[in-house]
């Protein structure tokens, strides 16, 4: 077992170091504003993916499932769900400037998930469904896409209070229109929010045939409902009351803290049977 | 001895009068070249004259040519001398090298950093070479300043940021909607002002401009200019229903939009964003409508103080701008230094004695000869080297009064390739 964890480790340094220099290009980009600073990054930055595409294959091969069966294994997914979120974001938005949130997340959560000590993961063969697999891919490219929601609004806040501050800070000249920013957010939140439901009906029906029960009031059951409705009301209101830019911003900002603490909070503070993913 | 001269007037030194009483058109450039070359001798000239400057650079041996230049400028233009000269500043050589580079750099403008006068000198330039006034020194002179003023853009935030109103109007209003052109503009007021600023939009392509003005009338002409819509005064506050921009430049004493108002609309346009942009002065729109969600004003004070510090901004980098200059001007003179006769000559003897000499020590080398045989083989060599180079050299020495020394002793020198100063970045 203890050659499988170090060979992980291995595995996930080299991206991991990817991110951290594709991060650090970006911020130097946000610094110096040149566009070639920003092509190195972004090609360094799918370069780290691809070597962590390849690192999560050969150990979901290894290990013969999905890799998410200790906390080292779900950030390492979960890492790697929002650079490829951002990838493709940076293809339809072209957001440059969003790349010093994504790479400096993706870069931290895999620092995160190179640091954690190792818990032994165990082959579990209630983990192994069709239903389970579509539930953890869906929910995580949601809660990444979710992700980048936030980091689009926290640069639309940057750049809203510049203007109405009037005064044309550090920001002003680095970030795009506050429309662009603000319909990102809202594009990252109806796809984000369309996975996290789809994901969140697949754990369902997952449990009916696993657990022979739809609903279980599960500590994380209930958290995430309650991090869906939160999402589900953003939208209504973005829809029907017109609760666009700065508002949208800031729920976007809170809503995303409320998905991290659904995804690692509630199985560390409060347990349940998600727990074993994050050990 | 000959020089690189400089005489000018620019907005810092001369009303603007004076300056458009000074000012050469393209034509008036060329007949000016023409009478510098026939009847004054000068082989080498560029004559600049944009609207906040005059100036002539020349090439001259003759100190007196300042007087001259001075009073042909006065015969063009029908001028007193007297009338003009105290504010003219000569600068000669090292000063007016400097001159040129932190002209075309955009240092000595009347808005530091401002892009057209770069294209201006290479406008002269070209009439000046048109007119065959450009050698081997102007050739290199003025490409040096191009060189120069777009390194100082380049490395420099020279350029930066808007210095003008109606530009950090249009820059504020591209950081609020990300696309200009699906955008629609009303106008609060149809006086010279609101013409103005709609002059500067229409160029980014607004989607649709509406005008509301007291007297309809006026509100229907200035329409017509701009392929727009009019409506009545009172028609305002529902006409912000359809609207993204508002500029504002009515007369009145009073606010014409009001915080309750914009609130209202706010609400019923879903809060899709509004840009206020009030020129007037006192103030057409209700400050506090700044506080409203989503709403943005900006009055004259604040596009005034962006535009203020925006400058200090570019003058600050002028500092980093003006030591690249000076790099530059050091460079130039070194390369100057170059062109006189002497270094020239004893660059080009200094290479021919290395080549002999070491050619004779390996032949030598290779030979079993005494000392004293070896001696004179090397007195013969170093002979033939100097009795090579006695004619050139006589010749570089005196080239004649009526010729053109740097054209020569630069050709010497390429054809020596003795020109190690010579670096083009």
């Amino acid at each position: 077992m203890n050659g499988l964890e170090i060979s992980v480790k291995m595995l996930l340094a080299l991206p991991c170091l990817l991110y951290l220099a594709s991060a650090a290009l970006y911020v130097i980009y946000l610094f110096r504003q040149k566009a070639s600073t920003q092509k190195m990054a972004f090609g360094l930055f799918c370069v780290a993916v691809a070597f962590h595409v390849l690192a999560t294959i050969i150990l979901a091969f290894k290990i013969g499932n999905l890799p998410v069966h200790n906390m080292q294994q779900t950030l390492s997914l979960a890492a790697l769900a929002v650079s490829c979120a951002f990838i493709y974001a940076q293809k339809v938005f072209r957001l440059k400037i969003l790349g010093v949130f994504a790479s400096c997340l993706a870069a931290g959560v895999m620092v995160g998930a190179v640091a954690v000590p190792q818990a032994p993961a165990e082959q579990q063969a209630i983990l192994n469904s069709f239903w389970l697999w579509f539930h953890i891919i869906l929910v995580f490219l949601g809660e990444a896409a979710l992700a980048l929601a936030c980091g689009a609004g926290i640069l639309y806040l940057l750049q809203e209070h510049g203007i109405k501050a009037k005064r044309q800070g550090f920001f002003y000249k680095r970030l795009p229109s506050l429309d662009l920013l603000d319909s990102t957010s809202y594009t990252c939140i109806t796809v984000g929010f369309t996975l996290l439901t789809f994901g969140l009906v697949t754990g369902f029906i997952y449990a009916k045939t696993a657990l022979g029960r739809f609903w279980g009031w599960d500590q994380k059951e209930i958290w995430s409902v309650g991090t869906w409705l939160f999402y589900a009301a953003l939208l209504h209101c973005r829809l029907y009351s017109g609760w666009q830019g700065r508002k949208s911003a800031i729920m976007t900002i809170v809503g995303f803290g409320l998905l991290v603490f659904t995804f690692l909070g509630v199985n560390i503070l409060l347990g349940g049977y998600h727990q074993v993913f994050t050990r | 001895m000959t020089d690189i001269y400089l005489i000018g007037a620019n907005h810092k030194t001369a009303p603007v009068e004076l300056r458009e009483q000074i000012a050469f058109d393209a034509g008036e450039v060329a007949q000016a070249l023409e009478r510098l070359k026939n009847d004054h001798g000068l082989t080498e000239a560029v004559l600049l004259s944009t609207c906040n400057r005059t100036e002539i650079l020349y090439y001259s041996d003759s100190p007196d040519s300042v007087a001259r230049l001075i009073q042909l400028v006065a015969d063009m233009k029908h001028l007193d001398p007297d009338r003009f000269e105290k504010n003219l500043y000569v600068h000669k050589n090292q000063e007016a090298i400097r001159h040129l580079f932190m002209v075309a750099s955009s240092l000595d403008s009347m808005i530091v950093g401002e892009p057209q006068i770069l294209g201006q000198i290479k406008q002269a330039y070209k009439m000046a070479v048109a007119q065959n006034m450009c050698g081997v020194v102007f050739n290199r002179l003025l490409h040096k300043s191009f060189s120069i003023a777009k390194k100082v853009r380049r490395q420099t935030g020279i350029g930066d940021n808007a210095v003008s109103i109606s530009y950090a109007a249009i820059e504020l209003a591209n950081k609020i909607f990300s696309d200009l052109s699906t955008k629609s503009v009303m106008l609060l007021g149809a006086g010279e002002m609101a013409e103005l600023a709609v002059e500067h939009l229409m160029g980014h392509q607004v989607k649709r401009i509406t005008v509301a003005n007291r007297t309809f009338e006026n509100a229907v002409s200035l329409a017509q200019r701009f392929n727009g819509g009019a409506i009545k005064f009172e028609e305002r506050v529902e006409a912000l229903m359809d609207v993204d921009i508002i500029i504002s430049s009515t007369g009145a004493t009073d606010y014409v939009l009001t915080a309750p108002d914009v609130k209202k609309i706010m609400k019923a346009r879903k809060n899709a964003p509004l840009f206020f942009i009030d020129i007037a002065v006192p103030r057409d729109i209700d400050p506090k409508i700044n506080r409203i969600n989503n709403a943005y004003l900006y009055d004259i004070d604040d596009l005034n103080n962006i535009v203020t510090s925006n400058i200090e901004q570019r003058e600050k980098e002028t500092v980093k701008a003006g030591r690249l200059v000076d790099e530059a001007v050091i460079k130039f003179e070194q390369w100057m230094d170059g062109l006189k006769v002497v270094p020239s000559i004893k660059a080009i003897n200094d290479k021919i004695q290395a080549i002999t000499h070491a050619e004779c020590e390996k032949t030598l080398a290779g030979l079993n000869l005494s000392g004293a045989d070896a001696d004179a083989i090397r007195r013969m060599t170093k002979a033939i080297a100097t009795r090579t180079l006695h004619d050139p050299i006589r010749f570089l020495k005196n080239t004649g009064d009526h010729r053109d020394d740097s054209r020569y002793l630069s050709m010497a020198r390429q054809l020596f390739n003795v020109d190690l100063l010579d670096e083009d970045e």
